[in-house]
């Protein structure tokens, strides 16, 4: 069982940790350190439990894809990253296991069809072009996050929900509580459960007059019996929260580290070649890894990997960012960005029946982003010192708050 | 070759199609995988292996 001794506890770091001052893009020095000494640590969490964190690559991918691995929030030993709510109203499929897991992703999983994603094409670059007209035309400087990056995948994910744009305020509102680590649990209930009742009262209404989109498809599902009103809700919030805090922070992050090495940024401006595009794309998915809180799970059984052995009822986390800078798995300089390496198989999306669902639409976006911003605004550049930008070290997903950015 | 698919496994996440679009497609209805061919051909054999190794629920599995 888990060591959960004061003493114990006392001795071993707190995760998450901080990154090293000046250093924004890099994982805490001290967990690359740990993960030089071997693929798992222990760490201790906010409720004095310690459980193992996998620093490496190769034993990530393979935990991770392991059946004998739980998802299940609700379990004894899941390392929670804040006290679990005693009702389930709040839980959607990335914390459930098969075969529940599967039943509920499968509903969902139709529109992020490469060849359903591949047809968005037009219609996203449509987005982006409209939002740098109305950037070259609008004042300067200009905050990059509230302009460009939260509008874009804002308007993608609600078209394929379904979800009015127009209240885009309150649902960005409520979502930037529930990914923050530092509101109370109450406030975070709060926000979730406005956000759920926004859903609800949707799907009813797409369940009156349907639409050719998602929240309509959960509508008919639930007419049919095979969904409740609860589960639709849930799943709305989520990939609504997903759609938005993801995108829009490796748009913007992406775009300060590529500011920041200015001769890749030339490199990715001056291309036509969407190999390429398609390359920085996974790397800046690599490098930046900005879901930077761990995956979560506990062990169902004992556990024999890497000499080493998990208990049934041991938390694990991945600390997928620090597998993302494994030497084993990307042997050339790891800690550096380099948009011309191989990158394709990184774990910024997870690994395992709860890689993210999403991952075709987000790729698409980015791939038109990095593809168009830097080459119809070719000066762009930082309006602001980078001590002075604030970085999302309170969040689950890290990012940027804001982006000065002026041409 | 001889590739083989677990569809009961498969998370629709669509790698496979990435990889290798020449080997494998996603149903209409829900995203799952399906094998156009499991004898491909000498030429998409690098691609196959890629896509067993992206695979993020390892549904796909090569006979040699």
């Amino acid at each position: 069982m888990i060591e959960t001794t004061s003493s114990a506890s006392a001795e071993l770091p707190l995760f998450p940790m901080p990154r090293a001052s000046g250093c924004p893009f890099d994982p805490p020095p001290p967990l690359l350190e740990r993960q030089q000494e071997g693929p798992f640590t222990r760490v201790s969490l906010w409720d004095g439990s310690t459980p193992w964190l996998v620093t490496r690559y190769a034993e990530q991918r393979a935990l991770m894809a392991d059946p004998r691995v739980s998802a299940d929030i609700t379990r004894p030993g899941y390392p929670s990253s804040a006290p679990v709510p005693p009702q389930g109203n709040t839980i959607g499929f990335i914390l459930m296991d098969d075969p529940e897991h599967a039943r509920l992703r499968r509903m969902v999983t139709a529109p992020f069809a490469i060849k359903r994603v591949e047809a968005m094409r037009p219609r996203v670059r449509q987005i982006v072009n409209e939002l740098v007209d109305e950037l070259l035309s609008g004042p300067k400087p200009v905050d990059l996050v509230e302009a460009f990056a939260l509008p874009v995948p804002s308007l993608v994910i609600c078209e394929l929900l379904g979800v009015p744009y127009a209240d885009h305020d309150f649902f960005q509102e409520n979502s930037k509580t529930i990914i923050n680590r530092d509101v109370t649990q109450e406030q975070r209930l709060v926000a979730h459960g406005r956000l759920a009742e926004y859903l609800d009262s949707l799907v009813a209404e797409k369940s009156r007059r349907p639409k050719d989109d998602l929240l309509s498809q959960l509508a008919e599902r639930v007419l049919a019996g095979e969904l409740t009103r609860l589960e639709a809700a849930q799943m709305g919030v989520l990939l609504l929260i997903a759609g938005h805090e993801t995108t829009a922070n490796m748009i913007a992050l992406g775009t300060l580290a590529l500011l920041r090495h200015p001769d890749q940024l030339a490199a990715l401006r001056e291309t036509d070649d969407p190999r390429l595009i398609a390359g920085a794309v996974e790397e800046l998915l690599r490098y930046l890894h900005i879901t930077h809180s761990g995956r979560r799970r506990v062990a169902l059984e004992d556990i024999e990997i890497a000499g080493e052995t998990i208990r049934a009822g041991e938390g694990l986390i991945f600390a997928n960012d620090i597998g993302n800078r494994d030497p084993l798995a990307f042997p050339e300089h790891p800690d550096q960005l380099d948009i011309h390496r191989d990158a394709r198989h990184h774990v910024a999306f997870g690994f395992g029946v709860h890689q993210c669902l999403g991952q075709p639409l987000a790729r698409l976006e980015l791939h038109i982003v990095y593809g168009t911003l830097y080459r119809r605004i070719p000066t762009l550049r930082l309006a602001a010192e980078l001590d002075d930008i604030p970085f999302k070290h309170d969040g689950s997903v890290y990012g940027v708050y804001e982006l000065p950015v002026t041409w | 070759m001889k590739v083989s698919l677990d569809q009961d496994r498969c998370v629709a996440s669509g790698q496979c199609v990435v990889a290798a679009p020449e080997v494998f497609d996603q149903r209409d209805e829900d995203g799952i995988a399906v094998l156009i061919t499991a004898t491909p051909g000498t030429s998409d054999e690098e691609d196959v292996r890629h896509a067993t190794a992206v695979c993020p629920a390892l549904a796909i599995h090569i006979v040699e």
